[in-house]
């Protein structure tokens, strides 16, 4: 076929106009089937009650408690290790080989699936350091799985603070201790700020590697060393197992809201970020 | 600075475990065995994962067919033609596709894609059909960031001189921004395809899970990833040596993967 190239032009846009309404359509199907059917079942009952009979009646409060634990103490343990790394990489060395394996090892961590983070955690975790099905297991499994979004946007907001900061610094008599807690960190918050936030999404949103992990407990936790399950696991398993759709379909919506705000502040720390760089 | 070596000793960490916990069965059984038997029978010590190896190969070229078509699209569309206001809301959009946890994408999987299988393509509806539409939306998200920010690092020259040829934007577009973009663009299909293989908990929930070699697209199939998923709640013993075996096969895989997005992505 011949096609004039005005006429071919006209196919391409029409395709890739297409590909995007298609694409937003999705977006939006998805969450409008979840926020329809969820957020009626969300009110301070839902919230505030621990699962009864396997998650047929009651809320989800001890399932949020089982997330924010886990989260928690997966960012606290991420994040120390994270900025060192990233600090090391922008500040203390130059391109090498053992900056190569840093990279090589943090690129390769962030393509490992989450159900081999699981199984990982499962064993050392679990079973070798006898931590058994816990929050603190889980939590030390997705430390690992979070690491390296840490370093890569610590690395990239720790780069992106203009050399002129640290020459003012250093010409100031500062030393180099100083000038990186005192002026380079201080100016790079926001972008670390901003991969803390978006590893606190990824935390939430985990099944697989936290089931392996912290195991499935309903009641309320009351030591790290508790199983517990996140509010992710809970709604697999009331899916799943065909418990209840309804309350399935409200903690989807809730997790759909949390990832949401996520978004929205990860955005406005971008955004601010961009505009004080100008 | 011991905190830096973090990263690579965790690496090292998982691979030696993983290893040590796979490794035995893998002997034991014999790596030809493994890898090509095909029967799947822990309780009576057989342990073949071919059809796993081909469930898990389907539906990431499934996956694959699916989200790359109009993964580019979008990222032509993002780099190229959408007002500034529409592109402003279409990124934030596409983060939130990249954060809906996977059980979410599984089950609006299972309640409305796996349906709408089986009552107008016929099957089960749990298929590797089902799963490649889903994940295909799954790995959107890393497709079209990935291509579009190798569009958009186009050095503008190459855009203005093909115009300035009496290109159409289309020609533009097809003969000179998407091949000076190639790498950029191959990384992100390697990179989906990982995803896109390592993808568990959606998967399990729409492909079926039988241990069967599938005779078309329309059949269950049991991937990698959900053999683990599945099986490691209740395993013990040579069963879930085995399991760990698979998560081995699957490491190497993605690994492999990893690297080669890696190498193509460098050497630009």
């Amino acid at each position: 076929m011949n096609l004039t190239a005005q006429t071919r032009e006209k196919i391409a846009k029409t395709f890739i106009w297409a590909a995007a309404v298609l694409v937003l359509a999705v977006l939006t199907a998805i969450i409008a089937d979840i926020l329809i059917k969820g957020l009626p079942v969300i009110n301070f009952s839902f919230l505030t009650e621990i699962p009864r009979s396997m998650g047929r009646a009651g809320g989800v409060a001890s399932p949020i408690v089982g997330t924010v634990l886990i989260t928690l103490l997966a960012v606290t343990i991420a994040v120390p290790f994270g900025i060192g790394t990233a600090l090391y990489l922008a500040e203390y060395t130059k391109d090498g080989i053992i900056t190569r394996l840093i990279r090589f090892s943090a690129e390769s961590l962030a393509g490992i699936p989450s159900i081999v983070y699981g199984l990982f955690g499962f064993i050392f975790f679990v079973i070798y350091l006898g931590l058994g099905w816990s929050i603190l297991s889980g939590g030390l499994t997705l430390a690992f799985m979070i690491l390296p979004t840490i370093i890569r946007t610590a690395e990239e907001a720790i780069r992106s603070v203009p050399l002129s900061f640290r020459e003012a610094s250093y010409s100031l008599g500062a030393t180099k201790t100083q000038t990186i807690f005192k002026v380079v960190f201080p100016s790079a918050i926001r972008g670390i700020t901003n991969g803390i936030i978006l590893s606190v999404g990824r935390c939430i949103a985990e099944t697989a590697a936290v089931m392996l992990t912290a195991g499935s407990a309903l009641q309320l936790p009351s030591s790290i060393l508790d199983p517990t399950r996140t509010m992710a696991v809970h709604f697999y398993i009331l899916a799943v197992e065909g418990i209840s759709a309804e309350n399935a379909y409200g903690t989807a919506a809730l997790l759909i809201i949390l990832i949401f705000l996520i978004n929205v502040v990860a955005n406005m720390l971008v955004n601010r970020f961009v505009a004080k760089g100008r | 600075m011991a905190l830096a070596l973090s990263s690579i000793s965790a690496l090292a960490l998982i691979t030696i475990f993983i290893i040590i916990q796979g490794a035995p069965i893998i002997t034991e059984v014999g790596m030809f065995n493994f890898i090509f038997g095909m029967t799947w029978a822990p309780s009576q010590g057989e342990f073949g994962i071919f059809p796993m190896i081909v469930g898990s190969a389907a539906v990431t070229v499934g996956a694959v067919l699916v989200g790359v078509p109009i993964g580019i699209c979008c990222a032509i569309f993002l780099s190229e033609f959408a007002p500034v206001s529409v592109r402003n809301f279409f990124r934030p959009a596409i983060q939130l596709l990249a954060g809906i946890p996977s059980v979410v994408y599984g089950f609006w999987g299972l309640l409305f894609i796996v349906p709408f299988i089986r009552e107008h393509l016929g099957g089960p509806g749990l298929s590797i059909l089902a799963a490649s539409i889903i994940l295909g939306i799954m790995i959107l998200p890393t497709i079209i960031s990935i291509s579009e920010v190798s569009l958009l690092s186009l050095p503008r020259q190459y855009k203005e001189g093909a115009l300035a040829l009496g290109m159409t934007q289309w020609q533009a577009i097809r003969y000179v921004q998407l091949p000076a973009a190639k790498s950029g663009i191959v990384a992100a299909i390697v990179l989906g395809l990982g995803r896109a293989m390592g993808e568990t908990m959606a998967v399990i929930m729409i492909v079926g899970n039988s241990v069967a070699l599938p005779q078309s697209i329309l059949d269950p199939v049991r991937t990698l990833t959900t053999n683990i998923g599945i099986e490691m709640g209740y395993a013990a013993g040579e069963h879930r040596q085995a399991l760990f075996a698979t998560g081995i096969v699957l490491f190497i895989v993605i690994m492999i993967l990893n690297a080669t997005a890696q190498y193509i992505t460098r050497r630009k």
